[in-house]
């Protein structure tokens, strides 16, 4: 028989969360007197934060890194249709935690437990997941495993054997350099265009490993009682054009904001 | 027993968020019976320290040590945890800005505690915990209900109203040193901001979308913003065309706002903007297209050509303010 003997060297292994969420235009709705997120007639999509970090990291990848990017995904079985879409991006294989997402904690531990058995260099998160979780995962994964993290990184580089990250703060743009392993999550700016799968991606990603798991740590913290929708606006007051000027009276004597 | 509030100072001073934030604290430690700590890093005076017992403080820790000039995660969050569990804290209330987001989920899992982050009102109830909170990137709100021990919140921006409660108010001093492998990933370089107004700072906005037909065209939008001591920002598209820096797109997968007042000129209003500057108090949309979707979501809307409108309105702001 023949012997495959891979090398693995110089390899960067880099785990990255893909969010299965609700497409951004989606309207949303609630069911079970509003104690149920709607699933029906929303489309579901790679997370678009997620979805920039995968690009900047294939990208980097095309400019001659050795990168092996692997996906991790707590989600149901119908989330597989998104990991599908990230492998046809380019990821290399993915992990599916068998679970729903709807704690952050939880979805944190799940994520550390992939981590602790990959031996990877970095975890690499969006900034935010945009249904459920808003930006908690990234900072609650590197406690638990006691990592460095950086939150909403705006620029990620590999120059050899470095990272470069910069990250948007109030006083201004901090140059950071990475170490391993560590966390990131991305922020605005970290790629631009998101890639688009050719065919020949999605071919292949047919055939890439995805492999599904069990959650192994059942903690959970808090618990979503009921869901509003935001008000709805009285009726907006045209102004005629001819008036636009009163617009400023109406600012300050009606709103009494100006 | 306390509400620990986060409250971060730029250069030994404080801002707006930081006076919302030890407000809601005092709504909370009234509810639940206890008090309010405060914890700020680094050179702040007594004098500005105490400016927080205004608004509810009875307490104002100020940390430094070694390492602590530079903010890294790991440093501050075991600072904060220390402090949480030093003044036995039922709850620790963050603000929602880059450093509360980035500290509020560590310090969370450091003691063990269940997370509410973007939280727009006073819990509704202490026992048990629920509280209300941001859901779907603003398309939604939640009542939440937090089970553990204690409680972290980060509170979303201008979403509470700063209340003066006078209180005696003790300030301590608290050392710590940060360990050098907290500091492993500690910023090597700060390049300073332009100066302009923080977006999410700015009270008022004035943003703009493609309706603007180009990036030569910003002169009127700047201007209305000057005129109002405004912050600038703009759509996605107009971002993604490269007409505007990416920092200034606001919407669901860029800055999420919430000023007291937002005028948007020349912005459809596709979902994904909307989501981002719904928590605005007042909107005000400009929009040539009488079918614009803004126009649902606003509170005041001027049918009309940009170019016509936006000018004379500067004229008018212009006007009022010599008058005020």
């Amino acid at each position: 028989m023949f012997n495959v003997i891979f090398l693995t060297y110089n390899y960067m292994k880099i785990l990255i969360c893909i969010g299965h969420v609700p497409d951004t235009t989606s309207k949303i709705k609630f069911i079970e007197n509003d104690t149920v997120f709607n699933k029906t007639d929303i489309q579901y999509i790679v997370g678009p934060h997620e979805e920039f970090a995968l690009t900047r990291l294939l990208d980097l990848r095309d400019a001659g890194n050795n990168l092996k990017i692997t996906t991790v995904t707590v989600g149901n079985r119908e989330s597989e249709n998104t990991i599908r879409k990230a492998l046809a991006m380019g990821a290399d294989d993915a992990i599916r935690v068998d679970a729903e997402p709807t704690d952050a904690f939880f979805v944190a531990n799940q994520i550390a437990e992939v981590f602790k058995k990959g031996d990877f260099d970095l975890i690499l998160t969006g900034k935010e997941s945009i249904d459920y979780n808003g930006g908690q995962v990234a900072g609650m994964v590197a406690e638990l495993l006691d990592l460095p993290s950086i939150n909403s990184a705006s620029f990620f580089n590999l120059q050899g054997d470095k990272m470069l990250i910069e990250r948007e703060s109030d006083l201004g743009k901090e140059v950071i350099e990475g170490v391993k392993p560590m966390v990131i999550s991305s922020g605005k700016g970290f790629a631009i265009e998101p890639r688009i799968p050719n065919m020949r991606g999605i071919m292949m990603a047919r055939k890439k490993d995805l492999q599904v798991v069990q959650p192994s740590n059942n903690e959970v913290y808090t618990d979503a009682q009921k869901y509003y929708l935001p008000q709805p606006k009285g009726k907006c007051k045209l102004i005629p054009t001819e008036n636009a000027e009163d617009l400023v009276r109406l600012l300050h004597e009606e709103a009494k904001i100006i | 027993m306390a509400v620990l509030a986060y409250t971060e100072n730029w250069n030994g001073e404080f801002k707006k968020l930081s006076l919302e934030l030890v407000s809601y604290a005092y709504a909370i430690a009234e509810k639940i019976g206890t008090q309010v700590v405060c914890l700020t890093v680094g050179n702040v005076t007594d004098e500005k320290l105490l400016e927080l017992s205004k608004f509810g403080a009875s307490k104002v820790i100020v940390a430094n040590g070694e390492g602590l000039q530079s903010f890294t995660n790991q440093s501050y969050t075991k600072l904060i945890a220390e402090v949480a569990t030093g003044q036995n804290a039922q709850v620790v209330v963050f603000a929602n800005n880059a450093s509360g987001e980035s500290l509020a989920p560590r310090v969370s899992v450091r003691l063990r505690a269940g997370l509410a982050p973007n939280v727009v009102e006073v819990p509704s109830s202490v026992e048990p915990f629920v509280v209300r909170k941001k859901a779907f990137s603003g398309k939604a709100f939640v009542d939440f209900k937090i089970n553990s021990a204690i409680k972290v919140l980060t509170l979303t921006q201008n979403a509470f109203k700063i209340i003066e409660n006078p209180k005696d108010c003790s300030i301590e001093k608290h050392n710590f040193d940060a360990s050098p492998a907290d500091l492993a990933v500690a910023p090597k370089q700060l390049i300073k901001s332009d100066g302009k107004m923080s977006i999410s700072d700015a009270e008022i906005l004035i943003s703009a979308g493609r309706g603007l037909k180009g990036p030569e065209n910003w002169g009127m939008v700047e201007e209305m913003a000057q005129i109002l001591g405004a912050g600038t920002c703009c759509s996605r598209p107009v971002a993604d065309l490269g007409w505007r820096p990416h920092h200034e797109h606001v919407g669901q997968t860029g800055k999420v706002v919430a000023p007291n007042l937002y005028i948007a000129i020349g912005i459809s209003g596709a979902i994904q903007h909307l989501a981002g500057v719904n928590g605005s108090k007042v909107l005000v949309a400009i929009n040539k297209d009488t079918e614009a979707p803004f126009f649902e979501s606003a509170d005041y809307g001027i049918v009309g050509d940009a170019f016509d409108i936006v000018p004379r309105l500067n004229a008018a702001f212009k006007k009022f303010k010599i008058t005020q």
